[in-house]
């Protein structure tokens, strides 16, 4: 029995509705878990309950107060922002060149940028720290930013110039005909078209500077300069050995949430319709 | 409509000639404006990024300790294999540097398919338009935003075998009528972490493949559906051939990322033997042991290992692309 | 008006020419955004009475090797700035020993006001480097009221506690409490394994896998039997999931009601004793259990030391700051803020800590008596060795290894880390 054009578009909705939900479940359980978690407090923070059964909100109180992880919240996002806007703008000037200009060495250099990333992050701790300590930044945000651009680079560096390749030729040489120098180019014809990529790989540098925690922990000594992953390792209770879990949950459901706006706010533009409407006409 | 990889600029029809000293006269000023714009890149990663792996480099040769790195001798190749005296040192020579190989190589593969394959297909459905798109995006991308460490504690919690949430869930489903050691036996533990690791890392998969399937033009699909193509060959024949590249550049970082794993298991399954990784083995010998010789050793190999799969993932994908563009 | 002028530069020459007091800041680890903050504002109000200078706090991550890591890279680079006293973990007093000041002759009148087993852990090479701040060993808790519902004692010996632990099991799980385990420890393959490990070898007059001088005495048939008593509690009385518990793990068990006895840390017990707690008012404390009857009850030392960083600008103060850290008054404020067991013996008398917490009288005679780890003996080395003690200990406990071939390969990896001496 071969279903009708419809009722085909309307299978088809189901399953699209049925993997969503599916997909919202698991990806989101571990969240809401945390979520209960955090409005538990003392015993039943072990046990494995699916429903909320008390709503302590001291938890948050405390996570965000004088003891939390409030001034750490404004010290990642500055972090996390410039860090992202120096690693796009590099990147995406590079991206040009190594996407669309044929020079020799091109494929070195590319091969060179992400030999950065192949050193375990271990190796690479004490030397930035010296180098931290030798420019004077130890225990400044500045430190953080260096060490996060130049680590994120090789990704993004990357992304960009494999999506630039993706490009047709054809708005370039029309930007030329129509007397363009380079850096229009980039900027007027490239940066709109390239708009998903830029935010998608925007989101997840921020998200990746965001939270990083051995560069913060290492660089950074005073509390006033913490930044948000450092801020929730600190989080104990009298003993070294008791970890306040309902406040840590607290603390980290505080701490995703901003991300979690930013998202919502982002996520249209991952799914901009990018058509090659560009080009026609 | 030509889709040009390499990036050739060939000058419009309508310039006059003569046309080749005018077009190496504009390559060269184009080779050189592109030097200028990868400088700042270069420069920033040789002067932060040089001097810690040339100093790891160079600490390799050398029997330094953590905390008093001005005090070492040279002692060449022997902390990466020494044959001396007739027992074998350094790290080539340690059992536990080739378990934890093991240990990284599983985990790798096993992770980054699977994250591939999730990945693919989340990133299929963000591209559809449906009624509250929005929070599914937003709720595909919740596990990459929460910390790395809170997840690992998070899930240590989730994997406790009296307690913990899937344990309960697998009982209830009656899927095991006892519950499982996730995090004490060998052989759970290493799902225990890569089923954490693909929790968080799909999102970023997804995310990847996801902005590469927006550069596919929509028309390519539209002609396809005109020529009676069905869902699985549109998917074979125009999207995957389109987005290889950007599938090719994600999974090199995730497996680079894969490789160098170290929170997740570290804070799951702590120094057990049967999961450590390359880089808990290389951190171990240099922290904890404070043998920064060994320690750079062990981050030196890590290094040739992950550049080794890299550069047979470029090769691959430029065979690849060859390939098609002979066809084209 | 020239006198009044040659009067007041006379004056500022004076006063140029004889140095002025110099006030200096110095640097103290303590964990101020947390419950310790009143403690650290009472040590600094106290230190800058006392004293011309002024205190400031830094604060270091929770977990141990996080915080070794850390105080590693600051004094790799001796940094004078960063940190002046420090609170350092019992075992690393061997391993930071040439970055931590000698305070031999500025504390020695000290000694006799605190344990000796602990005091005698700070001495590296004849010096001392570290005061004790805080006293912590291995306990043995256990339900009260199941032990009394089961007329049982409180075991006194492994063998003891594996019986009533079995007996006890079965009762309760026939009873309807299905998930009911005898006993919980710390099995993951950690540093806390060292301790469980060593609180097993020593309890049967094993030895403490390296003595005092630096020999190494694990390889014996006592060790070995230890190591396999403790081996045929897993799967039987403890769950196999004990192979990955940490502290925390071990005690959500026993806190909610579903293990009889539990190898822990004195930091549960106020814990188990808190309103939401299932087990409030039912759980009793005793010495970690002898091996047999002529063994002896081992609990391994723990606790936090303060030390003065080598690379201070101002010693003299430093020392002045340890000092007061080590007062009776100011350790007895640690407790009474926060719950934990002071160093400092005389406080254990004081009838306002008895009073908060009668239970310390019976966790005195524990620390008189614990074992510390071979730390201050294998000085920088002790990280190597932890490792291969916890590799051994779970090794044997997930059935790899038995306990013979296990304390075998210990003593050959531990001389293959020896070399020729501990360094």
């Amino acid at each position: 029995m071969k279903l009708t054009r419809k009722q085909r578009a309307f299978a088809n909705q189901l399953w699209i509705y049925l993997a969503a939900f599916v997909v919202g479940v698991i990806c989101v359980f571990p969240f809401y878990n945390a979520v209960l978690t955090s409005l538990r407090t003392g015993q039943e923070l072990f046990l494995a309950n699916y429903l909320p059964t008390t709503f302590h909100w001291e938890n948050y109180v405390n996570a965000l107060g004088e003891n939390g992880v409030g001034r750490s919240l404004l010290n990642s996002f500055v972090v996390a922002t410039v860090t992202v806007g120096m690693c796009l703008t590099v990147s995406i000037t590079a991206a040009f060149a190594l996407a669309r200009v044929r020079f020799q060495g091109r494929k070195y250099v590319l091969f060179t940028i992400l030999c950065v990333s192949m050193f375990p992050q271990v190796a690479v701790l004490s030397g930035m720290f010296e180098l931290v300590r030798f420019m004077g930044l130890y225990d400044s945000l500045g430190a953080l930013i260096l060490s996060y651009t130049t680590f994120s680079l090789p990704f993004t560096v990357w992304v960009l110039t494999t999506f630039m390749r993706a490009l047709p030729v054809e708005l370039e040489e029309a930007a030329i005909v129509d007397g363009a120098g380079l850096w229009v180019i980039i900027t007027r014809v490239f940066a709109p078209i390239m708009g998903p990529s830029l935010v998608t790989t925007g989101l997840l540098a921020f998200i990746g500077a965001w939270n990083e925690f051995m560069f913060a922990l290492t660089f950074i000594i005073s509390n006033e300069n913490r930044t948000v992953p450092v801020a929730i390792g600190m989080l104990q209770g009298t003993s070294q050995y008791e970890l306040p879990w309902g406040h840590i949950m607290a603390a980290s459901v505080v701490v995703t949430v901003p991300i979690i706006a930013l998202v919502l706010i982002f996520q249209k533009r991952i799914v901009s319709g990018l058509t090659a409407g560009a080009v026609k006409g | 409509m030509r889709q040009s990889s390499e990036g050739l600029l060939l000058p419009p029809v309508a310039l006059a000639p003569p046309r080749t000293a005018r077009k190496r006269s504009l390559q060269r000023r184009r080779s050189r404006a592109a030097w200028l714009l990868i400088a700042p890149a270069v420069v920033l990663l040789a002067a932060v990024a040089g001097w810690p792996l040339a100093r790891t480099l160079f600490y390799s040769f050398t029997n330094a300790v953590l905390d008093t790195p001005e005090e070492y001798d040279f002692v060449g190749l022997a902390n990466y294999l020494d044959l001396a005296g007739g027992e074998r040192f350094g790290v080539l020579a340690d059992p536990l540097w080739w378990q934890a190989v093991g240990n990284t190589l599983w985990f790798t593969f096993a992770s980054v398919s699977l994250e591939l394959v999730f990945g693919m297909l989340l990133a299929l459905l963000m591209n559809q338009k449906f009624r509250g798109q929005a929070l599914v995006r937003t709720a595909i991308l919740v596990p990459w935003a929460i910390p790395t460490i809170v997840t690992a504690k998070m899930w240590g919690w989730m994997f406790h075998d009296q307690y913990g949430v899937v344990n309960d869930l697998l009982l209830r489903v009656g899927l095991i009528d006892t519950p499982l050691a996730w995090i004490a036996e060998p052989g759970l533990s290493m799902w225990a972490v890569v089923m954490a690791d693909v929790w968080k890392t799909v999102p970023f998969m997804a995310l990847m493949l996801l902005a590469a399937l927006q550069m596919v033009p929509a028309d390519l699909y539209e002609a396809a559906r005109v020529d009676g193509a069905n869902a699985w060959q549109r998917f074979r024949r125009i999207t995957l051939p389109l987005i290889m590249p950007a599938v090719i550049v994600a999974l090199i970082f995730r497996v680079m990322d894969a490789m160098r794993v170290f929170d997740l298991i570290y804070v799951l399954t702590s120094n057990s033997e049967a999961t450590i990784s390359i880089s808990g083995y290389a951190r171990e010998q240099m922290i904890a042991f404070q043998e920064m010789g060994t320690g750079s050793a062990a981050s030196v190999l890590v290094f040739m290992m992950v550049a080794g799969i890299a550069a047979s993932f470029l090769w691959i994908g430029r065979f690849n692309h060859e390939g098609k563009e002979g066809k084209a | 008006m020239t006198r009044t002028l040659l009067a007041a530069g006379l004056a500022a020459a004076l006063h140029a020419a004889v140095p002025a007091a110099h006030a200096d800041t110095l640097k103290m680890e303590c964990n101020v955004s947390g419950p310790w903050k009143p403690f650290c504002e009472h040590v600094r109000s106290r230190f800058e009475a006392e004293t011309p200078h002024k205190l400031e706090f830094i604060e270091m991550p929770l977990a141990s090797d996080e915080k070794l890591s850390l105080y590693q890279q600051i004094f790799a680079a001796k940094d004078a700035r960063a940190v002046d006293v420090l609170f350092i973990d019992v075992i690393w007093v061997g391993l930071l020993d040439k970055h931590l000041l000698d305070l031999t002759d500025k504390v020695s009148d000290l000694e006799p006001a605190f344990f000796p087993n602990n005091w005698r852990n700070n001495v590296v090479n004849g010096r001392v480097k570290a005061v004790p701040g805080q006293v912590d060993a291995g306990m043995l808790y256990y339900r009260k009221d199941l032990l009394e519902k089961y007329r049982e004692a409180p075991p006194t010996t492994w063998e003891e506690l594996t019986r009533i632990a079995a007996t006890i099991q079965e009762a309760e799980r026939e009873g309807g409490h299905k998930n009911f385990w005898g006993f919980v420890f710390q099995g993951k393959a950690y540093e806390g394994l060292s301790c469980d490990v060593l609180e097993w070898i020593a309890s049967y007059n094993g030895g403490t896998v390296v003595d005092a001088q630096g020999e190494i005495t694990v390889n014996n048939p006592k060790a070995a039997k230890a190591l396999d008593t403790a081996a045929k509690w897993v799967g039987t009385i403890a769950p196999k999931g004990v192979m990955g518990y940490q502290e925390e793990e071990s005690r959500a068990v026993f806190q909610n009601g579903d293990a009889l006895f539990m190898r822990n840390w004195p930091y549960a017990y106020l814990l188990t004793q808190n309103d939401s707690s299932p087990v409030k008012g039912k759980v009793g404390v005793a010495p970690i259990p002898k091996g047999g009857p002529d063994g002896q009850h081992a609990a391994t030392l723990g606790g936090w030391q303060w030390g003065v960083s080598a690379y201070s600008k101002n010693p003299d103060a430093a020392v002045k700051l340890v000092r007061i850290l080590a007062e009776a008054d100011t350790q007895k404020r640690a407790f009474m803020l926060l719950g934990i067991p002071p160093a400092r013996i005389e406080s254990y008398e004081d009838p306002e800590v008895q009073a908060k917490a009668p239970y310390l009288a019976q966790f005195k005679e524990v620390f008189a008596n614990a074992v510390p780890r071979p730390a201050t003996a294998t000085r920088a080395q002790f990280p190597k060795v932890s490792k291969a003690m916890f590799n051994a200990g779970y090794d044997v406990l997930s059935g790899r290894a038995t306990g013979a071939q296990a304390v075998a390969d210990l003593e050959g990896k531990l001389k293959r880390i020896k070399g020729r001496d501990w360094k």
